[in-house]
């Protein structure tokens, strides 16, 4: 297979720093009726975002990637404060206080189903797997927003290859954890426990795909997914399960757990398709955290030069 | 007095939800989505405003304060006032006065449909709203044409319910109140067809212009 590589953005796409605090500025400006009389010097001392201390451990020997994007990067604060992650609340700003004393350690992965060798894996040995790379992707969550974020990982192909997948099987089911002790989401019966995605076994080794333990240089911040999670940028946020404990890898098609919750919603798919509306709200456009105005969506979130061999011949209305 | 005092406490403690945004939003505290968050806000406050405007008949006759019914028109003018402001969050921060974008979404969308019409419902109430127009419309026809609040917080709750993803919890809970004050009335309906009494028309006195 021939694998393009990372599109490059036109240098008149990124948002320059100045123009992005402006708007930042603006916002925060907006917001008072009064605020246009104040001058817009001090608006811009007062909007200035707050840095964040976390004391995240650095992951080292980490390797640029092809794929990258060279768009402005989204806030650390807001990737990490703005999380949809169910199992611990619908309210996305939530999670991020919830999740603080989840444990990622002991953690270990089950890799079994159609497969040669059924495993269990310790986090800690896949981790070792592969030299990390950083790979700056575009994220697009089905409700509307986007952001740009700096994943630390390697390709999941890497992984899945560990286990020598039997001829017959055709698509992977990834099982999120629920413990109920950890996860106070999971007393609400939003979704069926445990998270289920699934994807098909050509999509899961697309060098896209990516096993995700870290960001902006760091390990995975709890509520972000950590310690292992799924990053597919041409696919809808949701598709990029969270902490991983259980692969399976099957012949027929898994019912992920946003197709089961709404089937006329959410497909299998969920590729980012802007000609395809969610049946309640447009998927044209939408709002980059930290800009103004909202831009419009690209077919397979910008992805398409290298994704759209896998979707050959299929009816992505229909498959969506 | 007592009436007066109410008044401009239920006037200040209004303000305060757009106070909250405004000096969040100054300080850039509204966090990573703050259009999100205002139109978040704005569309609560509009429900509860509308919930507590419905709850004002309910509670004079429950308790007896008769009086208190003064404060019903300011409650419902600030229920309109955050549907202005959740409007004005959508036509301007959402669509950018896109205005083939709006009426594509108010012909396709349900839930932007029904939450644009239980706004333009409340057009026509708040323009009616003084003793002036009751006098002018006379109570009965007045009384008819504010029974549109109906609608409209019905509208609301199913605006909210349809554009949830899968957490029902708060707009059930809206819907819950709601439903009680509805439900209220319509004892009361039934329990005075009964009794075969006249229900009682609003006077300009009593309904009466703000003194605040």
């Amino acid at each position: 297979m021939l694998i393009k590589k990372g599109g490059e953005i036109p240098s008149s796409e990124i948002t320059p720093k100045r123009l992005f605090f402006s708007r930042r500025t603006f916002l925060a400006g907006m917001a008072t009726a009064g605020a246009a009389a104040l001058t817009e010097l001090g608006l811009r001392d007062l909007a200035k975002p707050a840095m964040t201390a976390q004391a995240n451990a650095k992951i080292d020997g980490i390797q640029k990637s092809s794929f990258s994007t060279t768009e402005t990067i989204t806030p650390y604060k807001d990737v990490t404060n703005y999380n949809n992650y169910y199992e611990f609340s619908t309210d996305k700003y939530e999670p991020a206080g919830l999740a603080k004393n989840f444990k990622t350690r002991p953690w270990t992965l089950t890799i079994d189903g159609l497969v040669k060798n059924k495993k269990t894996l310790d986090v800690d040995s896949i981790l070792k797997l592969s030299a990390p790379e950083e790979r700056i992707y575009r994220h697009r969550c089905v409700e509307g927003w986007s952001i740009v974020v700096p994943w630390v990982g390697f390709s999941l192909s890497t992984l899945l290859k560990q286990v020598e997948p039997l001829g017959k099987a055709k698509f992977i089911k990834f099982t999120s954890l629920a413990d109920a002790g950890q996860m106070p989401g999971l007393r609400a019966p939003v979704l069926h426990w445990p998270y289920v995605e699934g994807l098909r076994l050509d999509e899961a080794n697309h060098p896209l795909s990516l096993l995700g333990f870290g960001m902006y240089g760091e390990v995975m911040p709890n509520q972000d997914g950590a310690p292992l999670r799924l990053v597919l940028p041409w696919k809808y946020g949701f598709k990029s399960a969270k902490a991983i404990v259980k692969i399976t890898f099957t012949d027929n098609q898994p019912v992920n757990s946003w197709n089961e919750s709404a089937p006329s919603e959410y497909g299998f798919y969920s590729n980012v398709n802007p000609n395809v509306d969610h049946p309640r709200w447009s998927q044209a456009t939408e709002r980059r955290l930290g800009e103004f105005r909202k831009r419009p969506t690209l077919m397979f979130n910008g992805y398409g030069e290298q994704v759209a061999s896998l979707y050959n011949g299929m009816d992505l209305k229909k498959n969506f | 007095m007592k009436l007066r005092l109410l008044k401009v406490a239920i006037f200040l403690v209004c303000l305060v939800p757009l106070a909250r945004l405004g000096l969040k939003g100054l300080h850039g505290e509204l966090g990573a989505n703050p259009i999100e968050v205002i139109t978040h806000s704005t569309g609560d406050w509009t429900m509860i405003l509308l919930l507590a405007t419905l709850s004002i008949t309910p509670l004079r006759m429950l308790t007896r304060q008769y009086w208190i019914i003064g404060v019903r028109r300011m409650l419902g003018l600030f229920a309109f006032f955050y549907g202005c402001l959740h409007f004005t969050t959508y036509i301007w921060l959402d669509k950018f006065f896109d205005v083939h974008a709006m009426l594509q979404d108010i012909a396709k969308r349900k839930f932007i449909t029904v939450g644009f019409l239980g706004f333009v419902l409340l057009i026509p109430l708040a323009v009616t709203s003084t003793a002036g127009w009751i006098r002018r419309l006379g109570g009965k026809r007045w009384l008819a044409l504010h029974r549109l609040i109906y609608v409209t917080a019905i509208a609301g709750v199913i605006h909210y319910i349809w554009l949830v993803k899968a957490d029902l919890r708060k707009p059930l809970q809206y819907a819950l109140v709601l439903g009680v004050l509805l439900a209220y009335r319509l004892v009361v309906h039934l329990a005075g067809k009964g009794n075969r009494k006249k229900v009682p028309t609003p006077t300009p006195q009593r309904v009466g212009v703000s003194e605040v």
